[in-house]
C-alpha cells in the first residue's frame, strides 16, 4: 500500500532562510488495512513526514522514494495524491472565511467521485453519506452552513477533519495529532468513527475487503486504548528509531522518549530494557 | 550522485516555483467576451474640445436655452481646473483634444417602435445579453440602451408612463420635461465640483432620466446599459434619478466596451435625489474592457456619483461590482440632509493584470439620527492596485448620527497591492463612528488545504473569492447577483490560469 524508502526532505529555501534538513532517511511499510501509529518527541519530524507525504510545497524531497498504490508519489501534485486516496487530517485545520463547510465538502467529494452525467446520483450519495457520519460523529448539523472551520472550537475542528476523511473516502488517512485538545467523550466518538470508517462497515460489505489504512500521529497513549495499532513507530531526529507493537506505546508513555538511544530498531528496545532492569537491580 | 541532483532540481522547480507561477503565468486573452466591436456607420464630429464643439453637440441634439448656458458655464469652469492628482493612480496625461465628443450611429429621427432600430445595433445588444425586441426583451427589467453618445431605445417606456413613472433618455427628458430637469440637474453634483464633473457637464451627450411620483413603488427594475463602441470617442453620460416622497425604486447599470489597444475615456455623472421616505437602490456591474495582460488598452473610468437624501427617513443604497476599466476613479457618495436618513454603500472591486482602482465612498452626515453603513471588499490579483478611499463626515447638527464601515482586502498574488485610506471627520460629540479594516492573502497553507482535499487551485480560489464577496452579492437584485458571481468567477479564472 505505502512504501517509504530512505525518505530525506528539507524545508524549502525561502529568501535568506536556509533549507533545514528535517527527515533524514525514513523507512516505513504499510499494508492495506493496517493501522500504524507514529510517536515521537516534539520536533522529531512526525508532522513533516505527514506533510511531505501529502505534497506540501514548503518541503522539498531530496532523496528516497514513496510508493503509494504502486504510484510514485514524487511525480504527483497534491491534488492528484488526494484523488489517489491519500488523506491528511491536519493538526491545525485552516480557517477559511466565506466558504461554507458543506460547499467545501461537496467539492471535495465531487473531486473524487464525480462522473459525467451522474451529478444527481453523486449528490444523493453525498447527502446520504454526510447525514450518516454527522450522526455517528455526534455533531450538530448547524455547523454545515457555517464558514469552514471559522469559529469552530478545537474539538469541532478535529471532528470536521474526521468528517472530511469519511466523506472523501480515502484509502490511506494520515491523521496528525487528531487527539490533541479533545475531551474524553469526544475522543471516544472520534475513535469509534475512525474504526467504523476503517472497516467501512457502513457502506461496503466486509467481504469486499475494502478496509482502509491509517497512520495516526500522536503523543498520547490514550488514543491507543481506543484504536489498537498493528505497529507503533517512534521517530527521533528525523528517523524512525524504534518500532514495535502496542506494548511499545505503553513503555513510551511511562518512560518518555529520552531513554531511546536512537540506535537500531525493535531489538534495541529490548536491549535497553534489559540494561535498565540490570541497573535497577544493581542499585537495589 | 547525478540522480540525486536530478531529483533535487526537478523537485525544486516543481514545488518551489509552483506558487509564484500562479501569479506570473500569462493570462489567456480571449476571456473578455464583450470585446467585439460593431461596424456601423456613425455620425460623429471631429475630435477636439472648444466652444464650437459644445455648439455642435447642442445643435445635434436640438437643445434650448438653459442647457446651452449650462454647458458653457461648465466649460469655462473646466478650463480653470486641473486634473486631480491625489488618487493612487498612474496613467499618462489624457489628450482631451484627441477625443471625439459626439458619435452616434446614423438613424432616422424619432423611433416609434423597436423595428426601426438598425438591425446591426439590435444584434449588438442581443449579443450583450440585452434583447430589445418586444418578444424577447427582459420581462422584469426596463432597459435604456446607450450606444456611444446616444440612447438607442428604452423598453417599457409607455407602460411605465401610464403609472406616472418617467423613464427615458436624458435628451428626451430635456425636451419633454425641461422644468424637472432644470430643477434637479446639477443640484446634487454642481458643475464646479471637480475636473471631470465640469468636463461632463460641458459635453454630456446622453444618459438616463427616471422620475418616480409620490408613494409609488416601481413594479419593475429600471436599468441602463452603456456601451462604448467608437475607438476615439469618449462617453460622457449623465444619469438623474428623482424619487418623490414615499416612493421606491431599484435601478441597475451595466457597462461594456470593445477591446482596443488605445484607451477610451468614460466620465459620467450620476445624481440621485431621494425625498422624504423615498428609497433608491442603485446597483452597478461595471465590466468595461480592462486592458490586456500587459496593461495595454482599456477604459479610463472617472465617475462622480452622488445621492442626496433630502427628507426625513429617505434612503439611498449604492451597490457596485467593479471588475472592469483600466483605471477606476469613483466614489459614490451620500449627502444625508434629512433627519433619520440613511446611506449605504456596498462594493466589490476586483482588479487583475495591471488594473488600477481608486474607489470608495463619502458619507456626509448633516441631519439628526442619520445612519450610514459601508461595506467594501477589494480583491487584487496580478500587478494590480486596489485602493479604498472613504470619507465619513459628521456635521455640527448631526446629533446621534451613526456610521459603521468595514473594508476588507484580499490579495491574490505577490505583486498585487491594496490600500485603504479612511478619512473621518467628526464635529459632533454625540455621533458614533466605527471603522473596521482587514487585509488578507490567500495563503499557501489555505491553498494546500484545498489541494489536499482534491480541489484544484482554480476552484479553490474561486470559492474563496466568492465567499469573500457573498455579503455584498446578497445586496444585489437576484438576477444581477448571479450574473455578478459568474462575472467574478470568469475574471478570477482569467487571472490565475
Amino acid at each position: 500500500m505505502l512504501e517509504i524508502k530512505n525518505l530525506t526532505a528539507t524545508t524549502a529555501q525561502e529568501g535568506k532562510r536556509q533549507a533545514a534538513l528535517i527527515l533524514k532517511g525514513v523507512n516505513l511499510n504499510l499494508q492495506k488495512g493496517e493501522i500504524q501509529i507514529v510517536m515521537g518527541s516534539n520536533g522529531s519530524g512526525k508532522s513533516t513526514l505527514a506533510k511531505v507525504l501529502a505534497g506540501h510545497p514548503a518541503y522539498n524531497m531530496i532523496h528516497g522514494t514513496i510508493r503509494f498504490r504502486n504510484e510514485k508519489l514524487i511525480r504527483c501534485l497534491p491534488e492528484t495524491r488526494a484523488r489517489l486516496g491519500l488523506f491528511l487530517g491536519f493538526q491545525y485545520p485552516m480557517e477559511v472565511g466565506g466558504v461554507s463547510n458543506q460547499d467545501f465538502l461537496r467539492l471535495a467529494y465531487h473531486s473524487r467521485y464525480k462522473k459525467k452525467d451522474d451529478v444527481l446520483n453523486t449528490s444523493l450519495r453525498f447527502a446520504n453519506r454526510i447525514l450518516n457520519y454527522v450522526k455517528i460523529l455526534d455533531m450538530n448539523s448547524s455547523f454545515l452552513p457555517r464558514p469552514l472551520n471559522q469559529g469552530f472550537s478545537g474539538g469541532e475542528k478535529k471532528k470536521n477533519e474526521i468528517l472530511q476523511m469519511a466523506i472523501t473516502g480515502c484509502e490511506l488517512a494520515i491523521l496528525d495529532e487528531i487527539d490533541s485538545g479533545l475531551d474524553v467523550d469526544a475522543l471516544k466518538t472520534l475513535s469509534k468513527t475512525i474504526l467504523i470508517y476503517q472497516l467501512d462497515s457502513l457502506f461496503n460489505t466486509y467481504f469486499l475487503q475494502t478496509t482502509k489504512s491509517l497512520i495516526l500521529i500522536t503523543h498520547y497513549q490514550r488514543l491507543l486504548e481506543y484504536i489498537r495499532p498493528d505497529h507503533i513507530q517512534v521517530m527521533k531526529e528525523g528517523k524512525i528509531v524504534c518500532s514495535g507493537n502496542y506494548n511499545l506505546g505503553v513503555v513510551v508513555d511511562r518512560k518518555g522518549y529520552d531513554w531511546l538511544s536512537g540506535t537500531g530498531l525493535g531489538s534495541g528496545l529490548i536491549e535497553d530494557l534489559n540494561k535498565m532492569k540490570l541497573q535497577l537491580l544493581k542499585t537495589k | 550522485m547525478t540522480t540525486f541532483l536530478d531529483h533535487k532540481q526537478i523537485d525544486l522547480v516543481r514545488q518551489g516555483c509552483r506558487f509564484t507561477e500562479r501569479c506570473v503565468k500569462p493570462l489567456r486573452d480571449n476571456t473578455y467576451k464583450y470585446g467585439f466591436a460593431t461596424v456601423i456607420e456613425s455620425d460623429e464630429i471631429k475630435s477636439g474640445l472648444d466652444l464650437e464643439t459644445l455648439k455642435l453637440i447642442s445643435e445635434k441634439k436640438n437643445e434650448n436655452g438653459f442647457i446651452i448656458e449650462f454647458r458653457e458655464r461648465a466649460f469655462k469652469k473646466w478650463q480653470s481646473l486641473k486634473d486631480p492628482s491625489w488618487a493612487e493612480l498612474k496613467y499618462p496625461p489624457i489628450d482631451y483634444q484627441a477625443i471625439k465628443y459626439y458619435s452616434s450611429p446614423k438613424q432616422q429621427q424619432k423611433l416609434k417602435s423597436m423595428d426601426e432600430v438598425d438591425p446591426e445595433l439590435r444584434d449588438t445588444f442581443e449579443k450583450l445579453g440585452i434583447p430589445l425586441n418586444e418578444q424577447k426583451r427582459l420581462a422584469n427589467v426596463a432597459v435604456d440602451a446607450v450606444f456611444d453618445s446616444v440612447s438607442i431605445f428604452t423598453t417599457f417606456k409607455r407602460e411605465l408612463l401610464k403609472l406616472g413613472i418617467i423613464f427615458c433618455s436624458i435628451s428626451e427628458a430635456i425636451e419633454k420635461y425641461p422644468q424637472l430637469v432644470k430643477k434637479y440637474l446639477g443640484s446634487v453634483v454642481p458643475i464646479t465640483d471637480n475636473y471631470f464633473v465640469a468636463l461632463n457637464s460641458a459635453v454630456f451627450t446622453d444618459g438616463s432620466f427616471a422620475y418616480i411620483p409620490k408613494n409609488l413603488q416601481s413594479p419593475i427594475e429600471l436599468s441602463t446599459y452603456f456601451r462604448i463602441n467608437n475607438e476615439q470617442s469618449g462617453q460622457f453620460e449623465r444619469t438623474l434619478i428623482v424619487a418623490e416622497p414615499g416612493s421606491n425604486i431599484s435601478y441597475l447599470e451595466g457597462c461594456t466596451a470593445p477591446k482596443y489597444d488605445s484607451n477610451q475615456l468614460h466620465a459620467a455623472v450620476v445624481e440621485l435625489v431621494s425625498h422624504e421616505g423615498a428609497h433608491i437602490r442603485y446597483s452597478t456591474v461595471q465590466n468595461w474592457y480592462a486592458g490586456d495582460k500587459k496593461g495595454k488598452g482599456g477604459v479610463y473610468n472617472f465617475v462622480t456619483k452622488r445621492g442626496l437624501c433630502l427628507g426625513k427617513d429617505s434612503k439611498i443604497s449604492w451597490t457596485q461590482v467593479e471588475t472592469g476599466s483600466a483605471v477606476t476613479w469613483k466614489y459614490p457618495s451620500c449627502l444625508l440632509m434629512g433627519d433619520s436618513s440613511q446611506g449605504e454603500f456596498y462594493s466589490v472591486a476586483l482588479t487583475t493584470n495591471y488594473q488600477q482602482a481608486d474607489t470608495g465612498t463619502k458619507m456626509i452626515h448633516i441631519g439628526k439620527n442619520t445612519k450610514s453603513r459601508i461595506l467594501s471588499k477589494g480583491i487584487s490579483g496580478g500587478h494590480s492596485k486596489n485602493t479604498y478611499r472613504g470619507l465619513i463626515q459628521f456635521g455640527r447638527k448631526a446629533n446621534q448620527a451613526v456610521s459603521y464601515s468595514q473594508c476588507d482586502s484580499l490579495l491574490l498574488a505577490h505583486q498585487s497591492e491594496a490600500n485603504t485610506f479612511p478619512y473621518i471627520n467628526v464635529r459632533n460629540s454625540t455621533a458614533r463612528v466605527e471603522h473596521e479594516a482587514s487585509i488578507s492573502r490567500i495563503g499557501e497553507e489555505q491553498i494546500f488545504y484545498f489541494h489536499q482535499r482534491g480541489i484544484p487551485e482554480e476552484d479553490a480560489i474561486k470559492l474563496i473569492v466568492n465567499g469573500f464577496c457573498q455579503e455584498v452579492f446578497r445586496k444585489l437584485p437576484m438576477e444581477f447577483a448571479l450574473e455578478a458571481e459568474k462575472l467574478l468567477d470568469l475574471k478570477v479564472e482569467k487571472s490565475i490560469t
